[in-house]
């Protein structure tokens, strides 16, 4: 039963969207102000019909229903209830249910809370979402049913992929996804306000938290990824410019860029046509990215579930959404006012600094991702990857780093050049400090790290300045947001750096008994032992690890799967507070020695903090950001009530 | 602003949609062929892998009649898959030398005993050097080489009935 | 062909048991000299493993991958510049073998394409301020 009335919930949610899209129509169109008042209702009836449906597919995964197709397909009893449950949006049928529940869920929340947007702009927003929620139900409905039943049930479920049996990868996949709703959610927000020609600060201000939580979510699941690539590939590389990464990376820069620029806009009414321009291309990037990652255009070490049908369809409603949307942009932007000057040395210009540079980023990985194909389309075969990224990017990002520092110690709309130099004064010293410390590395190290290194340690200084003689119990919490996610920033480009100048690499092959010296350690080789999993067998290799008078002992193992019949790397990580010891047992050699893989990896561990630091940044400013909204809304009912002079 | 320009992102992005599209529909040929066709075979010896019968030496591809040489190995199973063909051709009289890759003389020979024999001469290659030589990505591949050591043909995974023809007909160019 | 002679002598070289014993010699071990052993590393990360679904043979475990980390080396080690191998393996596999696709016409809009973004970005932001300005 349950299964049926996830159904029917399914399509009556369905229904609701449509209701709220024609409502939204007519109401606006007709102005009908009894119609409009009625949108809000719906969305939130509709957001909490979509949840329920959810709940029921997760209720059926916990119970391990196997009468379920999708259950029986993706589960099975044995499984530990949090993959259990995991399970649910683990395949494609229930990632799309949780797409459009969050998304529901997400309209619902405007519909309750947002009341400072024009009423006719809101309702047009809400118009956008319900006209993006039906694409997705559509598909839901009419080819991947969730709830689909199969008869005779099987005696028991298939099982998930057991490199995808992690609690990191369990949480994985919402994460991404609840970055791509809340940019598909400021997306609609521009899309509403390109409808009413209303692009204003207040609008700004609506979207902000969405674009900043959105931003929030993709930075952990893009340091959440990197990390698990890193110890489950098994050859100590964190970051491997395959496409499935960059599908993930793409709409990261853009809502970087979007929540520079929409801050310009809510404070200083600029940027209008940009704002609105970068939220529709940061939809655009997230579906152009799961596009990328579903249809397996392309080829990638984490291609998986790849399905042309699904791909066709993914791609129609994504030229339907961001074709129409650019198409609107076009017809309208040209009416909307033009939005206020500033300085060539101002805050504005700093972030308009920070947009161009990292739409330049974006777009050399958009056009670096799609190239293949482009030449593939003229008849070549090529391969772009690290060292194209590495070229074209690597100073980019080096001078973004720059601009970084400078920002936010420029103030709003005019400076002075020579005041502005004179702030810098910290940070430079800080450069110059980090270059006399490196210059007995220096030979060895290649200039883009070094440069990094430097810039760094420049930018740690500088990103805490704006703390500097202020009253830090009085600062605001999205100035401290701000704050530490710019020293994120400098900790993540101080990792990466410091783990490609100063890695140190052992590739051996040992007996039983020998050892080797791999950066501050001594790895010695006890032996090995066999292993054994719930649903595998293996070896591990006993590996005494000691520095100064201590001695650590890591197991790396090799695992071996029988269904499917896979051998996978466990890596074995010493985390120290200087960087991590990474090892790996590789095959036996024929003369009884047994490969190591080997890497003292000094300070690596600062690319994840920093990615850490960066999100928590984003949620001081997003609950700084949506504490004061709350606060000067609850005084100003005050004010209206009388209880306040 | 210039009233055109606005249009230049929905432009881009329908160029991107059109691609995409194409590229998706049309599924890509994601075979990676060798440049070494039309080029001379790159010299190299290969130690014989069975007692029986001698490995490959350079001279053999300058003796003025053509030879097919496959890669191989014990362990690929669409390399099974083309030995009744690989028979075939054996029949009518074309020698096949055999680059053995990463294998070891007990399983090749359980592999020909099993599979069938076709081969004249198998030459070991335990690092693949010489199938990266000749620019092959895999196993198995066949080269038709005409009888001055000129590679005239590549023929990527298991050869099957109908590519028979199209083999003897490269094989008759060569002459 | 001298250039091909190189491998030839090395092939010729090595112990009769290289059968399977020795065949991992570099594809799983470095070289002495760790400023060879650095040429070598930054060749293999950009060389593409061909049987894999996009990595470099850097990082994959297939058995393809390993011989070219061999060839890698040990060519290194006889002394051969990167370059070089890069232009010997590009020669048999095309430019599908290096993540860093050589410049030519059909890679010249990809290497131009950074430049082109950001002149069009600075003449964009600049236009704007200027006119902002006014």
């Amino acid at each position: 039963m349950i299964a049926e009335t996830g159904l029917v919930l399914l399509w009556l949610a369905a229904s609701l969207a449509l209701l709220q899209l024609a409502m939204a129509i007519i109401g606006l169109r007709f102005d009908r102000a009894d119609i409009i008042s009625a949108v809000r209702p719906v969305a939130i009836v509709q957001g909490l019909l979509t949840a329920l449906a959810m709940g029921a597919l997760i209720l059926l995964f916990a119970r391990t229903d196997l009468s379920v197709l999708l259950v029986a397909e993706n589960s099975n009893v044995a499984k530990p209830m949090l993959y259990k449950i995991a399970g649910a949006w683990g395949n494609h049928e229930g990632s799309m249910l949780l797409w459009v529940t969050i998304l529901g869920l997400s309209g619902a929340g405007i519909a309750l809370f947002e009341r400072r947007l024009a009423e006719r702009t809101l309702i047009a927003t809400l118009g956008a979402q319900a006209l993006i929620s039906i694409g997705f139900f559509a598909f839901l409905l009419l080819s991947s049913n969730p709830f689909a039943r199969i008869w005779p049930p099987p005696a028991d479920g298939r099982g998930l992929n057991p490199l995808l049996q992690d609690p990191g990868l369990a949480f994985h996949p919402p994460t991404l996804y609840f970055g791509y709703v809340g940019l598909s959610v400021a997306f609609s927000f521009a899309v509403g306000a390109l409808v009413m020609r209303d692009v204003t600060p207040a609008f700004a201000r609506a979207m902000r938290p969405w674009a900043l939580g959105a931003w929030l979510f993709l930075t952990l699941g893009i340091t959440a990824g990197s990390y698990w690539a890193y110890y489950e590939l098994g050859w100590g590389g964190w970051w491997f410019w395959d496409p499935v990464e960059n599908a993930s990376l793409m709409p990261w820069l853009a809502a970087t860029a979007l929540l520079h620029s929409v801050t310009v806009l809510a404070t200083r009414d600029g940027l209008r046509a940009w704002t609105v321009m970068l939220a529709v291309v940061a939809f655009s990037m997230s579906m152009i990215g799961t596009f990328l990652v579903r249809s397996g255009v392309l080829t990638s070490v984490h291609a998986f579930a790849v399905d042309p049908e699904r791909g066709s369809f993914l791609l129609a409603l994504l030229a339907l959404y961001i074709g129409g949307a650019l198409a609107l942009f076009a017809l309208r932007i040209g009416s909307v006012r033009q939005g206020a000057l500033f300085d060539p040395v101002s805050r504005e210009a700093g972030l308009v600094l920070n947009n161009l540079l990292l739409s330049v980023i974006l777009g050399v990985v958009l056009i670096g991702t799609l190239y293949p194909l482009v030449a593939q389309g003229m008849g070549v075969q090529l391969s772009v990857g690290k060292p194209f990224f590495d070229k074209t990017i690597g100073p980019v990002a080096l001078i973004l780093m720059v601009a970084l520092a400078f920002g936010p110690l420029l103030r709003w709309r005019s400076d002075d050049p020579r005041a502005l130099l004179r702030r810098m004064r910290a940070p430079v010293a800080a450069a110059l400090f980090a270059l006399g410390m490196l210059v007995p590395f220096a030979r060895g190290i290649s200039v883009l790290p070094l440069i990094g290194l430097i810039l760094a340690a420049a930018l740690a200084v500088a990103s805490i300045l704006p703390l500097w003689g202020r009253n830090l119990r009085r600062t605001p919490l999205f100035t401290w947001g701000m704050v530490i996610a710019h020293l994120g920033v400098a900790v993540a480009v101080a990792g990466m750096a410091s783990e490609s100048a100063f890695t140190r690499e052992r590739l051996v092959a040992l007996h039983i008994g020998q050892g080797v010296q791999v950066g501050p350690y001594r790895v010695g080789f006890a032996g090995v032992r066999p292993e054994v999993g719930d649903n595998w067998s293996g070896i591990g290799g006993v590996l005494t690890v000691s520095r100064g008078g201590e001695t650590v002992t890591l197991i790396p193992q090799q695992r071996y799967f029988s269904d499917p019949v896979t051998t996978t790397n466990e890596s074995a990580i010493l985390t120290v507070a200087d960087g991590q010891l990474y090892t790996v047992l590789g095959e036996r050699n024929p003369d009884g020695r047994w490969q190591l893989r080997l890497w003292w990896k000094p300070l690596v561990t600062l690319i994840w903090l920093g990615g850490g630091m960066m999100a928590l940044g984003g949620l001081l400013a997003l609950i700084g950001r949506v504490g004061r909204e709350w606060r000067t809304k609850r005084r100003r009912r005050r004010i209206e009530m009388g209880y306040l002079p | 602003m210039k009233r055109w320009l606005l249009w230049v992102p929905l432009l881009v992005f329908a160029g991107v949609v059109l691609l995409v599209a194409m590229e998706m529909h049309r599924p890509a040929d994601r075979t990676v062929f060798s440049r070494m066709v039309g080029k001379d075979l790159p010299a190299f010896d290969l130690k014989p892998m069975l007692a029986d019968r001698p490995g490959i030496e350079p001279a053999l591809y300058h003796q003025g009649k053509p030879r097919l040489v496959n890669i191989f190995a014990s362990w690929c199973v669409p390399c099974a898959a083309e030995a009744p063909e690989l028979a075939e051709l054996a029949k009518r009289g074309v020698a096949i030398d055999a680059v053995a890759v990463r294998d070891t003389p007990e399983d090749v020979g359980a592999f020909l005993k099993r599979w069938g024999d076709p081969y004249a001469r198998i030459g070991s290659d335990p690092m693949g050097r010489v199938q990266l030589a000749l620019g092959s990505s895999g196993v198995p591949e066949t080269f038709v080489i005409d009888g001055k050591g000129k590679i005239v043909k590549q023929h990527v995974g298991p050869i099957r009935e109908d590519d028979i023809p199209g083999i003897l007909a490269a094989l008759e160019d060569a002459r | 062909m001298k250039r091909l002679a190189l491998p030839l002598t090395l092939l010729a070289a090595l112990p009769a048991t290289a059968q399977t014993g020795d065949s991992d010699r570099y594809a799983y071990s470095q070289l002495r000299d760790p400023a060879q052993e650095a040429k070598a590393r930054d060749l293999m990360e950009e060389l593409r493993c061909l049987v894999c679904q996009g990595q470099s043979i850097a990082d994959s475990d297939a058995d393809m991958a390993a011989d070219m980390r061999a060839l890698v080396r040990e060519r290194i080690a006889a002394g051969e510049k990167p370059d070089d191998i890069r232009r010997w393996l590009i020669e048999r596999y095309g430019d599908y073998v290096t993540y860093d696709p050589p410049l030519g016409w059909a890679t010249a809009p990809l290497w131009l394409a950074p430049f082109l973004l950001l002149g069009a970005g600075i003449w964009l932001a600049t236009r704007s301020i200027r006119r902002r300005r006014r």
